[in-house]
């Protein structure tokens, strides 16, 4: 156990290792503190001591261990944009992508799991053919698209639609077609604070609301594909021999699904499952444009736009923490559900 | 008669005789899906002809006919058949002009791609030990940050190294090189798996015994037995170059607004959503899902047809 | 009447390109306590038969005709719900690769419990004692902590030990064994097959064997069935098939075993391969590979390549073969003719 944990553990820093030396190149060569404390004004010769007071012409080597060294406090510098250190508004802006992304990540596990497994259970029934069917379509629509078709329908409303209201049928497809409106769409309305900054959506039943159209239109991306992923790895497993053993020894056929099938299913799903939560976090950049929620993916793209070089750096620091935590726990949780994964670190 | 049976068939008849036209002459979602697929790949390719205007000509352009709904909403001109955008373009045109701009990115991406993941993968099957360890580590931690976030960040790089003006100017091979730095990962496992698998075959054992060189043996031996793999996950990376293409000009690091790319017309539509002027964002949206879908959907039917070691998990 | 008897079992997969029959007029017996070859090529039939038993062909096979009755009860058309009570309780299966056969993500004694659980009220505390008890009965070293052990911690002959410990669980009336051994090291086949040939005599057990080694059917049963193409072309007691085969395939059977041809000579073999059940040859399945079509006088049987043969009797075996009938035939007459 230790061993293995020793393994990851290096793995991750490893990793960290990378994401900042690239971090670190953006913001050598990108950012200029100078221009940034002192502005145009200021001649040549003083900026240029204070590039030496500063430490700037140091060498790469150098002045990289100085950032990693001040990374390893969490402390990034100063945003340009909002002037307090870059963690204090990655801190701000934190707590409502973790809120998107876990109800996101809610929704994903109780739709698929069910789907995928009643898709792989009965491959030719009609409803199979359905939620295959509707799972490609979903792939094949790009999120921002899902987010504004879904503020379209749900937050906006349809009220016109091209069939006559005077008939029976005219009048039947209008009600199936015109729809109220009338979610919430834009940011999170007034989150419940609990410590802090973090405030919550999760308290408040208004508060949900908020969250239900970032969260399905984050889901859309995720969902078909864990759908199919399920579908397929469940229809292989059914094909294999201890499935079939498990049959000629008389198990019930609910404890063969759930229990002898769907465990050897979940393995590499929950691998697949951890790569993919680093896409959700992407994605997020994207659903929070459309909805203006205010996470770290919003503030995010408005750092690029304004060239807010240390805060830039900040976010890919952080997200790529975020990434390594939840690959390692991922790692984790796999070796703990797979007998055949020695957690000793000894190849089985 | 020797003669006759001996003699070499040729490409056509064996294509003629092939599984893969077997199959696809049952499967009717394959033979819309590739109709739909050619008519509007053709829609795009002949947008110069076919458009009723041209977009980036500006002399063309009426202000005045700005946000006219398309011919079936109250209140529409007949000159402008699915209506016009903020600016006054004619819709029809724009989007024909700008699925002409998403399919190049889209193409010229996936060679992009191809070009860089099937050597990486080559050389990572084939040469095996710390060069494989690297690079597929490289591909992991990239894979791992999403290909999006790669994009995005990479997008974001570009932008600020190059101005937005000069990004602007070059946006097209910009976008083909972002997408395909993103994504080369896809490329390099599938051929590194496939590689992997041909290389423990007798006849690469009999090439190498010949003394031939590896990078013959790579090329001319190991290759063409990974083509099938290759060419299934090219026709869904084609469909995700789309709309990563898409997902970059709609968070404004693509395509700019003169020079649109389906994207950037959703993009430059979702402003007038609320203000009722749907078109403008949902018959482009709509345009490039069925262009997506048709490819996707001929990717699955390549998939089961085909039936390659993809790379899993 | 016999514990088993299955009669004109007809099993067939729906494919694309129409019905291919796997089983055709499969007929078969077993009393209670003895032990049953099924001997064959791969692709004959012999799993799909052994499968059918329990109703446990996959999609797209099913049983198109023909019955099983199993103690006096008629097991095709059964619900599910009651067929699984006979399986694993009173027919239960062995499977051919011991490391495909066990679950991986539990334990031994998760899937031993579980079985035990499914036919039985029973309290885990007493489940655990006869799983116990039967890991003991197949000579695991340390069973006790075997049942806490994944699969993946087992090698392949105790993995098999185990799987027949679950077979035995419930003390069944059937045992069927789908080639047990043949993924076994060598050294190990033959412990496993002793170990099952006595633990069978011991508690009376009923035992279809399907293999395609003749020398573990000699060893072992009683009785034999020879399967080729589907069918069952020759049966009767072991001993006399092995000794004094009928059939022109049965013979090249035996023919082939290393211990049949002359040390520094080539072995025996038939010729050609089985035919592909979608494509089989008319009359009998046999006939393009049977040296015996040609009568000895060079004149050929014209109802080997138009008719299926019918068994025929013989001592105590029964063949289904022109050529023995015809034999059969002729030694009557000459018979009828002295009296």
């Amino acid at each position: 156990m230790i061993a293995f944990l020793i393994k990851r553990l290096f793995h991750a820093l490893l990793v960290m290792f990378v994401i900042s030396v690239i971090a670190f190149s953006i913001q050598d060569n990108l950012g200029d503190p100078i221009q940034q404390m002192v502005g145009q004004s200021v001649p040549e010769s003083e900026r240029e001591v204070l590039r030496e007071e500063l430490g700037l012409n140091d060498p790469f080597v150098v002045q990289y261990l100085r950032f990693a060294g001040n990374a390893a406090h969490f402390d990034f510098g100063y945003s340009y944009i909002f002037n307090e250190p870059t963690t204090q508004v990655i801190m701000r802006h934190l707590p409502a992508t973790l809120e998107l992304v876990a109800a996101t990540t809610f929704l994903i596990i109780v739709l698929s799991v069910p789907i995928g497994v009643y898709s792989a259970i009965k491959p030719r029934a009609w409803l199979s053919r359905f939620f295959m069917g509707v799972s490609i379509i979903g792939i094949s629509i790009p999120v921002f698209l899902t987010a504004i078709v879904l503020i379209q329908l749900f937050a906006i409303g349809v009220s016109w639609t091209p069939f006559p209201a005077g008939t029976g049928w005219g009048a039947w497809l209008n009600d199936l077609i015109t729809t109220e409106g009338g979610m919430p769409a834009y940011g999170r309305g007034d989150p419940v604070p609990v410590f802090g900054t973090w405030e919550t959506n999760f308290a408040s039943l208004e508060g949900l609301t908020y969250l239900v159209l970032p969260a399905i239109s984050l889901a859309s991306i995720m969902l078909p594909l864990f759908i199919r992923l399920i579908r397929a790895e469940m229809l292989e497993v059914l094909q294999s021999d201890y499935v079939k053993f498990a049959r000629a020894k008389g198990i019930s056929p609910r404890r063969i699904y759930f229990l002898h099938a769907l465990k050897n299913t979940m393995l590499p799903v929950i691998t697949v499952g951890g790569v993919q939560i680093g896409t959700l976090v992407a994605y997020t950049i994207l659903t929070e444009t459309v909805f203006q929620w205010p996470g770290m993916g919003l503030m995010f793209l408005d750092a690029i736009e304004r060239s807010d070089i240390p805060l830039i750096v900040t976010y890919l620091m952080i997200v790529g923490l975020i990434f390594v935590i939840t690959n390692t726990l991922v790692d984790l949780i796999y070796g703990l559900i797979n007998p055949t994964v020695k957690l000793t670190g000894k190849p089985a | 008669m020797t003669t006759l049976t001996n003699r070499p068939t040729s490409r056509w008849e064996r294509f003629r005789d092939s599984y893969l036209l077997y199959s696809f002459k049952r499967d009717l979602i394959a033979q819309v899906s590739l109709l739909v697929f050619i008519v509007l790949v053709a829609a795009a390719v002949l947008a110069p002809w076919l458009a009723p205007m041209d977009p980036y000509d500006l002399t063309q352009i009426d202000i005045l006919a700005s946000e006219l709904p398309p011919f079936w909403v109250d209140g529409s001109d007949p000159t402008y058949l699915m209506g016009t955008d903020a600016q006054g373009r004619d819709l029809l045109s724009t989007i024909l002009y700008g699925a002409r701009v998403s399919l190049i990115i889209g193409f010229g991406a996936v060679a992009m791609q191809a070009a860089l993941g099937v050597c990486f993968g080559l050389l990572a099957g084939y040469l095996g030990g710390r060069v494989d360890a690297f690079l597929m580590r490289l591909a992991d931690i990239q894979l791992s940050f999403s290909t999006l976030m790669v994009a995005i960040v990479v997008g974001a790089l570009f932008k600020a190294i190059f101005g937005g003006g000069t990004f602007s100017d070059y946006a097209v091979p910009l976008l083909v090189l972002i997408i395909g730095l993103a994504e080369w990962p896809q490329y390099a496992r599938t051929v590194r798996a496939s590689v992997l698998a041909e290389k423990g075959k007798e006849y690469v054992d009999a090439a190498r015994v010949m003394g031939l060189p590896s990078r013959r043996i790579m090329f001319r031996h190991i290759l063409p037995n990974t083509l099938s793999p290759i060419f299934v996950i090219s026709t869904v990376q084609v469909a995700n170059a789309i709309i990563s293409e898409a997902a970059l000009s709609f968070l404004g690091l693509g395509m700019p607004e003169t020079q649109p790319s389906l994207g950037s017309l959703i993009k430059s539509g979702f402003d007038y959503l609320q203000s009722g002027s749907w078109w403008i964002t949902l018959i482009p949206g709509l345009v490039l899902v069925i262009l997506v879908l048709v490819i996707n959907l001929l990717g699955d039917w390549l998939r089961d047809v085909l039936n390659p070691r993809l790379y899993k998990g | 009447m016999s514990l088993l008897d299955v009669n004109h079992l007809d099993v067939r997969f729906a494919l694309r390109g129409g019905d291919v029959r796997a089983l055709r007029d499969v007929c078969f017996s077993l009393d209670r306590g003895e032990r049953l070859g099924i001997v064959g090529e791969s692709g004959a039939g012999k799993s799909v038969a052994a499968f059918s038993l329990l109703n446990l062909i996959a999609k797209p096979g099913y049983i198109a005709g023909g019955s099983i009755r199993f103690d006096d009860q008629e097991l095709i058309g059964l619900s599910d719900r009651k067929l699984r009570k006979v399986r694993g309780h009173r027919m239960s299966m062995i499977f051919q690769d011991p490391m495909m056969t066990l679950n991986p993500v539990l334990t031994i004694g998760e899937q031993m419990l579980e079985c035990l659980k499914a036919h039985r009220r029973i309290s885990s505390r007493e489940a655990r004692s006869i799983s116990l008890n039967k890991l003991q009965q197949v000579q695991i070293p340390s069973p006790e902590a075997r049942l806490d052990q994944y699969p993946h911690e087992l090698s392949g002959g105790m993995r098999q030990r185990v799987i027949i410990a679950i077979a035995l669980l419930l003390d069944p009336d059937i045992i069927i064994a789908d080639e047990p051994t043949t993924a076994l090291d060598v050294t190990i086949q033959a412990e496993i097959m002793a170990l099952l040939l006595e633990l069978c005599e011991k508690h009376n057990v009923g035992l279809i064997l399907i293999t395609h080694d003749l020398g573990v059917v000699s060893q072992v049963t009683q009785r034999m069935l020879v399967m080729y193409a589907g069918r069952v072309i020759e049966q009767g007691p072991t001993r006399e098939i092995i000794n004094d085969p009928q059939h022109p395939y049965t013979q090249g059977l035996i023919n082939a075993l290393p211990q049949m041809a002359t040390p520094g000579s080539r072995l025996n073999q038939i010729p050609g391969s089985m035919p592909s059940l979608s494509n089989l040859p008319s009359g009998c399945a046999f006939h393009p590979r049977c040296t015996f079509v040609e009568r000895a006088d060079g004149s050929r049987r014209q109802a080997c390549h138009d008719q299926v043969p019918e068994f025929v009797t013989s001592g105590n075996c029964q063949a289904a073969c022109h050529m023995v009938a015809e034999m059969i035939e002729s030694e009557r007459i000459p018979a009828e003719e002295q009296d």
